[in-house]
């Protein structure tokens, strides 16, 4: 195995083909219980009272009184209670689990409970802000405050839904002195401390295990934390196993969603059409609770000069509370939202100035060495202009740019250029994360992979063992590796942000070396080894200066497409995508993100709508949320060029997050160059469109 | 309650039963066979996919009731057949599984189309599996692995 991106037989396909992997709902045990929950009816109250119909032997009510720890889901802010007590923010809140043994019966009860409210006036507006953040690069203020020319333009972004196929579940088990849950998860630690201090137990207390996970792309990072919560706390009062299982319009309706944006962004202009400065601002709905929105925020504010370098930013943002569902993580975590904008913004600016659009981004693209928006440092050696050239070649952008730009054949191509920071924002892992892994080489002269990092289908049981086997020149078979579960893998930190492969496998790298070292066959042997911040990495968390990432990954896309004339419809007809992930460890997995990473991209872009009106979400299945099916696809020409980094193993960045950030902003240039009006808002819908063309702007 | 009658991977079954009771559920919780998986519960999604007859169909919506007399193959049914062997190796290879959890259900979707149409173009791949969901992949390696599946097994279908 010389070459490591050279792809291997995946090694959980097999068991998920035949149907014998066994997801959350596919695990039963004797006596199990099942669980629903009651959810409010309104979007702001106070609970006055409620009134329960007679309960049946056997059948028991879970609610606030039942915690014997905080009512708080331990996220970042205590905010967010596991069962309402008095106060309702969202409609949907969850005041109460019903138990039992019939899902029938369940249902009937909770059809009979009567929740009294004294109804108080709820909040859709963005009015109330409970996060801001600020940062100045340069002296963008005072440009600002003189500038003789100024460009302004809107975006706005839409809610996004993950639709994993596999909804939310969990399962609780009771033992006198522990509660072990099972379930769908990115992030098995999160779940472990939230429920500690939801029991009020220590480690030993609490448990947590992955089942094999049916897709995530963040929406199972922060949420499984609540139900974990609320099945401990049940767990713990009956006695019992039970499962929680959501069905799919519960867990539309009800789980965490992209954050709907603002963005509001400025260009001050010099004499010689020069950007001078740009202003950013960026609103996010977080919905009723915090949960990671300003972590969301800062991603997005830390993204707003996009791949250029601008010596002169402004940005600030605002986290609004208003009355509905919860947002959170979803792949991109902020990042998408601000992509979008700058990307149509540079392009606004070279239309209003009537400059060449490719010239006006290219004279701005970062070089190695540039400083990035926070005052940090691009260190590694970029290769855009390479990337860019050969996406060029590939999709032959320029042929057909201007072709479409004089034709009013309803045909375009829309190109995107865009990073991603790798790993967790600023001091993140040194300072909360602290990644703990450790390998066993066993008396069998096997080697176990000790990481609380899951699969969730981005291919890590492949990826990591490859890693390991690679240095230590042994089989992929003989490296093990387990769904996580706390009570054998140390804490290397939740499953998100780009960070598994880079952070994770990096420490599994360099134990791996160190376990080469030291081999003695036939004898035991635990390597562990914990993260440590390069040296040259420095973030001001205060103030949001210094270097927000070790590394950045980078990516190009294209997107061809063309309008129907009549309906207004977008009809894919080429993407092409070219990506710097450092080093793919194997091939055929990152391919696998790409191509899917790329076309939820676009359908953020073009596709995918969700609305809420007066606090209820509107699409509450996949009849009404619409996601591309094999025939919305086409096909997808993907090139990776290598460009290791230094730190991660074998030269590798961060993948999952980068394919998914392009593609709204490649489709959205597309519809604009196809239909000659200017695109601020996605999803670009067909009713978008025909407002565009009879009054938009060209 | 009705008395049905009907083969299951191959099994003759006899059973009395609420002819309203869903297909998906009597396959997972009566028979164990939990392969056969539920991504929407209304018909969406293609994840609880199995061959009525030879032909795909959501098994959420079928009540018991119409399925009299009928052939009933889930995943792990088909799974022992060799064309299913053939479509095994072109999805692995391809690289077509991610979060697995919509796999079964394409498989028998590709098993539906091949059995229909051995040769298929790239549209009908589309057409023919665009009734199951994938979030993951962004289906290009799932309609390359069934025109490698196509080419493979020829003879087979």
């Amino acid at each position: 195995m010389s070459n490591i991106s050279k792809a291997i037989e995946k090694v959980d396909s097999e068991e998920k083909m035949a149907g014998k992997a066994k997801y959350i709902n596919d695990i039963s045990y004797n006596d199990m219980l099942f669980a629903m929950t009651l959810r409010a009816s309104e979007s702001k109250a106070k609970i006055i009272k409620i009134t329960y119909p007679k309960i049946p032997k056997g059948y028991t009510i879970v609610d606030y009184n039942d915690i014997p720890g905080k009512n708080f889901v331990k996220i970042i802010y205590e905010d967010m209670p596991i069962f309402a007590k008095k106060e309702i923010n969202y409609y949907g809140e969850p005041i109460l689990l019903v138990v039992g043994e019939d899902k029938a019966i369940i249902s009937d009860i909770i059809n009979n409970i009567h929740v009294t409210y004294k109804v108080q006036t709820p909040s859709y507006e963005l009015k109330n802000s409970v996060i801001y953040y600020e940062f100045e690069k340069g002296k963008a203020k005072e440009i600002f405050k003189n500038a003789k020319k100024i460009i302004h333009f809107d975006y706005s972004t839409g809610y996004q839904e993950h639709v994993y196929i596999e909804p939310q579940g969990l399962i609780g088990l009771y033992e006198p002195d522990k509660i072990t849950i099972i379930g769908s998860m990115q992030c098995p630690y999160y779940i472990k401390n939230a429920v500690m201090q939801a029991l009020n137990s220590g480690e030993k207390g609490v448990r947590v295990k992955q089942a094999t996970t049916g897709g995530a792309f963040g929406g199972k990072e922060e949420f499984p934390s609540l139900i974990a919560c609320q099945i401990a706390v049940a767990v713990l009062k009956i006695k019992k196993p039970i499962k929680l299982i959501y069905d799919r319009e519960e867990d539309m309706e009800f789980t965490t969603k992209r954050h709907p944006s603002n963005i509001k962004l400025q260009a001050a202009i010099g004499i010689n059409n020069e950007i001078q400065a740009i202003k950013a601002y960026v609103a996010l709905d977080s919905g009723a609770y915090i949960g990671l929105s300003g972590v969301v925020l800062q991603r997005a504010m830390i993204a707003s000069s996009g791949v250029y370098t601008i010596d002169n930013i402004e940005v600030a943002g605002d986290v609004y509370e208003t009355n509905t569902v919860p947002n959170g993580a979803f792949r991109g975590f902020g990042a998408p939202q601000m992509m979008f904008a700058i990307e149509m913004f540079i392009n606004h600016i070279a239309s209003e100035l009537k400059l060449d659009p490719f010239t006006l981004r290219n004279k701005y693209l970062a070089k190695q060495g540039d400083i990035t928006s926070t005052g940090g440092k691009f260190r590694d050696v970029i290769i855009m202009d390479e990337m860019i050239k050969k996406v060029m070649k590939m999709s032959d952008y320029k042929k057909k740019y201007l072709k479409y730009s004089k034709k009013d054949n309803y045909k375009g191509i829309g190109m995107s250029w865009f990073l991603h920071g790798c790993g967790f924002t600023g001091s993140g892992e040194q300072k909360h994360i602290k990644a703990l892994v450790k390998l066993r080489k066993e008396k069998n002269n096997f080697v176990t992979i000790l990481v609380a990092s899951v699969d969730m289908g981005q291919g890590i049981q492949t990826t990591l063992r490859k890693i390991v086997a690679n240095i230590l020149q042994i089989p992929v078979k003989k490296v093990i590796y387990n769904n996580p579960d706390t009570d054998l893998v140390p804490d290397s930190g939740p499953t998100v942000a780009s960070r598994t492969i880079m952070i994770v496998g990096g420490l599994v790298a360099q134990a791996a070396k160190l376990l080469k070292e030291q081999w003695i066959d036939g004898k035991e042997i635990t390597i562990a080894k914990r993260y440590k911040q390069p040296k040259h990495i420095k973030w001001d968390e205060e103030n949001l200066r210094g270097d927000a990432y070790p590394a950045y990954s980078w990516g190009v896309n294209v997107v061809e497409v063309v309008v129907n004339p009549i309906t207004y419809q977008v009809e894919l007809i080429g993407i092409w995508e070219v990506y710097d992930v450092g080093k793919a460890i194997d091939e055929r997995i990152v391919l696998g993100q790409a191509e899917g990473g790329v076309l939820q991209g676009i359908s953020y872009g073009m596709l995918e709508v969700m609305k809420n009106v007066n606090g209820r979400i509107q699409q509450k299945n996949i009849t009404d949320y619409i996601i591309p099916t094999s025939c919305d696809s086409v096909n997808i020409e993907t090139v990776f060029i290598d460009n290791p980094y230094l730190l991660g193993p074998y030269g590798a960045k961060g993948a999952g997050e980068l394919t998914l950030i392009g593609g709204a902003p490649a489709v959205a240039l597309a519809i604009e160059n196809a239909i000659n009006r200017r695109v601020t808002k996605i999803p670009v819908t067909p009713e978008y469109i025909m407002e565009l063309i009879d009054y938009g702007e060209n | 309650m009705a008395k049905i009658k009907f083969t299951l991977n191959g099994k003759e079954i006899n059973i009395t039963i609420d002819p309203t009771a869903r297909l998906l559920d009597i396959l997972r919780d009566q028979y164990g066979l939990v392969g056969v998986k539920e991504g929407c519960g209304e018909g969406e999604c293609g994840a609880c996919a199995v061959l009525i007859n030879e032909v795909i169909i959501n098994s959420c919506i079928v009540p018991m009731g119409t399925i009299n007399n009928k052939s009933i193959v889930t995943i792990e049914g088909f799974s022992e057949t060799k064309r299913y062997e053939v479509i095994r190796k072109a999805f692995e290879d391809e690289g077509a599984v991610q979060c697995g959890f919509c796999t079964p259900g394409m498989i028998i979707a590709s098993e539906s189309l091949l059995n229909n149409n051995p040769h298929p173009t790239e549209e009908e791949i589309r057409i023919g599996l665009s009734g199951n969901l994938c979030r993951c992949t962004g289906y290009n390696m799932i309609v390359k692995a069934v025109k490698t599946a196509s080419k493979r097994g020829e003879g087979l279908w």
